[in-house]
């Protein structure tokens, strides 16, 4: 008996030590946020709003802000949109060598974002295209589209082929079978993809760094912003990106899991 | 009358695999066909090849004497009820029903008042507003019914449409299908495994196997006169034992000689059946000689009887006989059975 509950002590310090590893960093984060003081730094000397009144009067931060949402958005439709084709392609239609393509389409999962974002930005500079918002926003496509292609491509089964079949029986032409039939019965796994695809394109660094140059998203200002030394509007603006990740990955848990009506 | 659908020489190879071997059938408007056969026996696949899903390999399907071989499913004059009801999850019943309409520029009001009309020629008047999950099978089954209806096929194809569904349900829904066919005139091409499903059904009865069409005309005369043992043994239950014809109308069996009509010539062999319900207790007028009962099932009308002859004890008997005969196991009585009720199977 007590040998029983001595274990059960020791996995319970063993999971707050595991969670604590995982969490200090971001709790120290957020709690140095309401710093009133210079340096965000023990003893804690607030709580005080004026480091987040800080960064939403500045300029800089704020238009990277919405820089990032903005990215963030067009491109997690257009890896969702593209992921989803791809997977309806592959699911529904004999493609030669189905199985290597289909690899192919989530290799990119594997190679590391500095690659990636490498070969953009020779590839851009070759084509004479400028780093651009736009041209990070295309990096965030190529990082996300195998991960929706990915999620899509699970969800699609040959129940939903036959439901497809109905539509296509009774007269609806190909566009009018992905648009009323086929998108709507997926809805859970577009949602899903495009919210994780936003949580990735959120806090993206490498890749936004090497394309962008003077329009640039949030993670890459702050990094501007470390250079200068600690700052707790460091602080606060991480607060910030952080919360807006835990949204969107609480939207992407919402959308994936949510249990059928039934 | 020139038949509404005329299938000819069709067939259909899957790589190595003969699913449907030239196979020819005619269906005729407003008539309820049923494809019967064990799986694999290609009727899935003729469905298929009917409602445009399958192009076959060879061949030609005609209706209204258009060649529609090749014709995608959403140009034919074809609706089809899946076994899986395939109904659109994200939309209502009327919505459901609705959409073949939609499909053909139907405005709303007017798709609204025909996928009502359907809906309660399907008994379903007052489900227009819910969603497929909160129905139950048999409803979801009804409202497949009315979506394909709904658009006025001149020909529905229904997939193992009560093969879900529980014994109860699916003999109560085999009658609606029925009163349903003969009120709207479209004719039904509905495939089964369930025999006596395809009898209670059928106008046209076509039994499969092996992708080919071993028999095919009204259910009773598929069943009273077969052409083959296949469909003897796959439409309902008889005795099968072999013969030898020896001479002009006389076929040598183990209980003997015996005269029947038959066109088959001498030296042929030959299969005999005799279904359960044509074996009585006696030695008259044909006699099958002693036979020893090993099982007695009592149905309620009737007692499902087998036996085992004495001629050749590796031969099932079966007897249908009234409920209230005093049969047990191990019994040896006298069987007998009449001549014009015994079948002989050339193939």
């Amino acid at each position: 008996m007590t040998m029983r509950s001595g274990i059960r002590l020791a996995s319970i310090i063993y999971a707050i030590l595991i969670y604590g590893f995982i969490f200090l960093p971001v709790a120290t984060l957020v709690l140095f946020s309401f710093q009133a003081t210079l340096f965000p730094i023990p003893p804690f000397t607030g709580p005080s709003l004026r480091r987040y009144q800080a960064v939403l009067s500045d300029d800089r931060l704020t238009s990277a802000l919405t820089n990032s949402l903005f990215v963030a958005v067009i491109s997690s439709a257009m890896a969702t949109l593209l992921g989803f084709l791809a997977a309806w392609g592959f699911a529904r239609f004999r493609v030669p060598a189905s199985a290597v393509l289909r690899g192919l389409i989530t290799l990119p999962l594997t190679v590391s974002y500095l690659i990636i974002g490498m070969g953009l930005l020779v590839l851009f500079n070759g084509l004479g295209f400028p780093k651009s918002l736009t041209a990070a926003g295309i990096g965030h496509v190529v990082i996300n589209l195998p991960l929706c292609f990915a999620i899509l491509y699970s969800q699609m089964g040959e129940h939903q082929a036959n439901i497809e079949r109905a539509a296509r029986d009774l007269g609806a032409r190909e566009w009018q079978v992905l648009l009323l039939v086929t998108a709507p019965m997926l809805w859970p796994a577009l949602f899903a993809s495009f919210f994780l695809s936003m949580t990735f394109s959120w806090d993206e660094f490498v890749i936004s760094f090497l394309l962008t140059r003077f329009d640039t998203t949030l993670p890459v200002e702050i990094w501007n912003l470390l250079r200068s030394g600690l700052n707790p509007k460091t602080n606060a603006i991480g607060s910030l990106v952080f919360l807006v990740s835990i949204a969107f990955v609480f939207l992407f848990e919402l959308a994936l899991f949510r249990k059928p009506r039934s | 009358m020139t038949p509404l659908v005329q299938v000819k020489n069709v067939s259909q190879h899957f790589g190595s695999m003969c699913a449907l071997d030239d196979v020819s059938l005619n269906i005729a408007p407003e008539s309820y066909t049923v494809l019967l056969g064990p799986s694999g026996s290609g009727k899935t696949t003729l469905l298929s090849i009917l409602g445009g899903f399958l192009q076959p390999s060879a061949g030609q399907v005609l209706i209204k004497g258009e060649d529609c071989t090749s014709m995608a499913p959403a140009k034919r004059p074809t609706t089809t009820v899946f076994q899986d009801y395939a109904l659109f999850p994200h939309m209502t019943v009327g919505g459901n029903v609705g959409f073949g309409l939609r499909m053909r520029g139907v405005g709303s009001a007017e798709r609204d008042k025909r996928a009502q009309e359907v809906l309660k020629l399907v008994g379903l008047p007052e489900a227009s507003g819910k969603k497929p999950h909160q129905l139950s099978g048999g409803q979801r089954q009804r409202v497949a019914l009315a979506r394909a209806l709904v658009v006025e096929p001149s020909v529905l194809l229904l997939d193992e449409p009560l093969g879900a569904l529980d014994l109860k349900l699916r003999r109560q829904m085999q009658e609606e299908l029925k009163a349903i066919q003969k009120r709207v005139g479209t004719a039904f091409v509905h495939v089964t495994h369930d025999q006596e499903e395809a009898m209670a059904l059928a106008d046209h009865c076509v039994v499969m196997s092996q992708g080919r069409i071993e028999d095919e005309g009204p259910a009773e005369r598929v069943y009273s006169r077969p052409s083959s043992r296949f469909s003897a043994t796959f439409m309902g239950e008889s005795t099968i034992f072999s013969g030898r014809i020896v001479a002009r109308d006389e076929i040598e069996t183990v209980f003997g000689r015996w005269h029947l009509t038959t066109a088959a010539t001498g030296g042929t062999a030959v299969s005999l059946a005799i279904r359960p319900e044509h074996v009585v207790i006696g030695t008259q007028p044909l006699s099958l000689g002693k036979a020893a009962i090993t099982d007695v099932v009592f149905q309620g009308s009737f007692k499902r009887v087998t036996a085992k002859p004495e001629k050749d004890a590796a031969m099932t008997l079966l007897a249908r006989l009234p409920a209230d005969s005093g049969v047990q196991p191990g019994d040896v009585m006298d069987f007998a059975c009449d001549p014009r009720h015994v079948l002989v199977l050339t193939r």
